[in-house]
């Protein structure tokens, strides 16, 4: 079973239904005892950084994701799900300083800038369709087994990743930003795979047979 | 690079579509999930449901539309139409629906986008703006409630830097003097807000022909362009005006 987790910010069906036609049985939960029995983990992306953390660990949902991710049990987070990865978020910064995240990758998740190197002004919040790009000669990530280089996928977001060894994609906009993070069976995308069509399809697939591998007794 | 959307946009009455649509092989052309099934196979960006039920006891049929078409859409979609309150746009949010518009009363009381964004994120906060240009002064635009039966004496532009202000995440920037005209975009109007925003502006109103979704992006200088008609009766399907889009050279997806 994949537990999609609920951090009561609402719009969690379309992840669900996505990994279920991707022939995962998965469900929505945020009973941190399921999570505990789950053969997989997907965290869903919606709401601001410090609200979803603090959600988490009053539901006891943090250091029960953070072991089991230690553990090596296939996790996949979306949007927000994918910032949470991270040690910190500037988002909701309070008097105590900066948010903090489930730590399994280093650095902190900021604001998209709005203007570009040369000074060229861009919309944030980044919406819409961009392409999500592969660095140059390396060999395919399973998680975008089959996908070329170049596809696009559909964000809607203002703030990002930091960059380092473990982005396994970027994207730009007004910056050029990981917008896919990979540490072991750990994976993050800043994209939304269930509302990206056909593309966003395959990517949840890809996951649903990493979380196969991982887990040979999961079926249908 | 981000890609210049395309945005069908459907009207929605007790969970049905309104306004006739001609397409071929559409089992039920009034059912909202199919046509929109049918813009995603056909490359649409994204959909906009607009509600116009008009009384509020039916609006129980949006929800539930909003509940299936996250269930089977695979594509972005927005809800707009008749919400008054943070719990209204909580129900629709809870029910799925990646985005939901303001319009009518984001005016009346203009606190109603800065909780709303505050509760679900400025990404799920769509400002719809109706406006009609000034009489005798073409660079000024006039916010319209109810519908577009009711002058505010409300500049646009500066509404829609309020709105932003407040936490809207893009415009939707409706001309009510070009909607239904067919003679393309009011681009000065478009591109006056989008100049005045830094949000993405969703230009809407007067596409007739393909150039038109072109000049919305180039001469209006919008993020998105919206079009319900042309859609609807078949006469352009999104991956044509993709085509043309790209042919002139504005980044899409196809």
């Amino acid at each position: 079973m994949i537990a999609v987790v609920d951090y009561k910010k609402g719009n969690l069906q379309s992840v669900e239904r996505g990994l279920r036609a991707a022939g995962a049985h998965a469900r929505i939960t945020d009973d941190a005892a399921e999570i505990v029995a789950a053969d997989a983990i997907v965290l869903p992306g919606v709401g601001a950084f410090a609200d979803a953390a603090a959600t988490m660990d009053e539901l006891g949902q943090t250091e029960v994701i953070r072991r089991r991710i230690a553990e090596g049990v296939p996790f996949l987070g979306i949007c927000l799900g994918e910032h949470l990865l991270f040690e910190e978020g500037a988002e909701g910064a309070g008097a105590d300083g900066n948010p903090r995240g489930l730590g399994v990758l280093p650095g902190c998740v900021d604001r998209m800038p709005r203007q570009d190197a040369e000074g060229r002004a861009y919309k944030v919040p980044h919406v819409g369709w961009n392409t999500v790009d592969f660095p140059a000669g390396a060999p395919e990530n399973p998680l975008f087994a089959g996908i070329p280089s170049g596809t696009y996928f559909y964000f809607t977001h203002s703030y990002i990743a930091p960059d380092g060894p473990f982005a396994i994609a970027h994207t730009t906009h007004s910056v050029t930003f990981p917008c896919a993070v990979q540490k072991g069976n750990a994976f993050g995308v800043q994209f939304h795979p269930e509302k990206s069509s056909d593309a966003g399809a395959a990517v949840l697939r890809n996951f649903v047979e990493i979380v196969k591998a991982a887990s040979p007794a999961l079926q249908g | 690079m981000l890609a210049k959307r395309v945005i069908p946009c459907m009207d929605v009455k007790d969970g049905r579509v309104v306004k006739g649509v001609n397409f071929v092989n559409l089992r039920d052309a009034g059912d909202p999930i199919e046509l929109a099934q049918r813009y995603d196979e056909q490359r649409a960006d994204e959909v906009i449901f607009l509600d116009i039920t008009a009384t509020s006891d039916k609006r129980e049929t949006t929800v539930d539309l909003a509940s299936r078409a996250s269930a089977q859409l695979h594509l972005p979609y927005c809800v707009g139409g008749g919400f008054r309150s943070v719990a209204d746009i909580r129900r629709m949010i809870a029910a799925g629906a990646d985005k939901v518009s303001v319009n009518s009363a984001a005016v009346d009381n203009p606190q109603l986008i800065s909780d709303a964004a505050a509760a679900f994120g400025t990404q799920a906060i769509l400002c719809a703006i109706d406006a009609k240009q000034v009489a005798g002064n073409p660079n000024k635009w006039e916010v319209y409630v109810h519908g577009g039966r009711t002058a505010t004496g409300i500049d646009a532009v500066e509404w829609a830097v309020e709105a932003a202000r407040r936490g809207a995440g893009e415009i939707l920037l409706t001309s009510m003097d070009r909607d239904g005209s067919k003679d393309g975009f009011d681009c000065a109007f478009t591109r006056a807000v989008a100049r005045a925003v830094d949000i993405p502006v969703i230009a809407s109103g007067g596409v007739g022909k393909l150039e038109h979704f072109a000049e919305g992006i180039i001469d209006g200088e919008a993020d998105a362009v919206l079009a319900a008609s042309v859609f609807h009766f078949g006469e352009f399907t999104v991956t044509q005006v993709k085509e043309y889009m790209r042919s002139q050279g504005i980044p899409v997806r196809l």
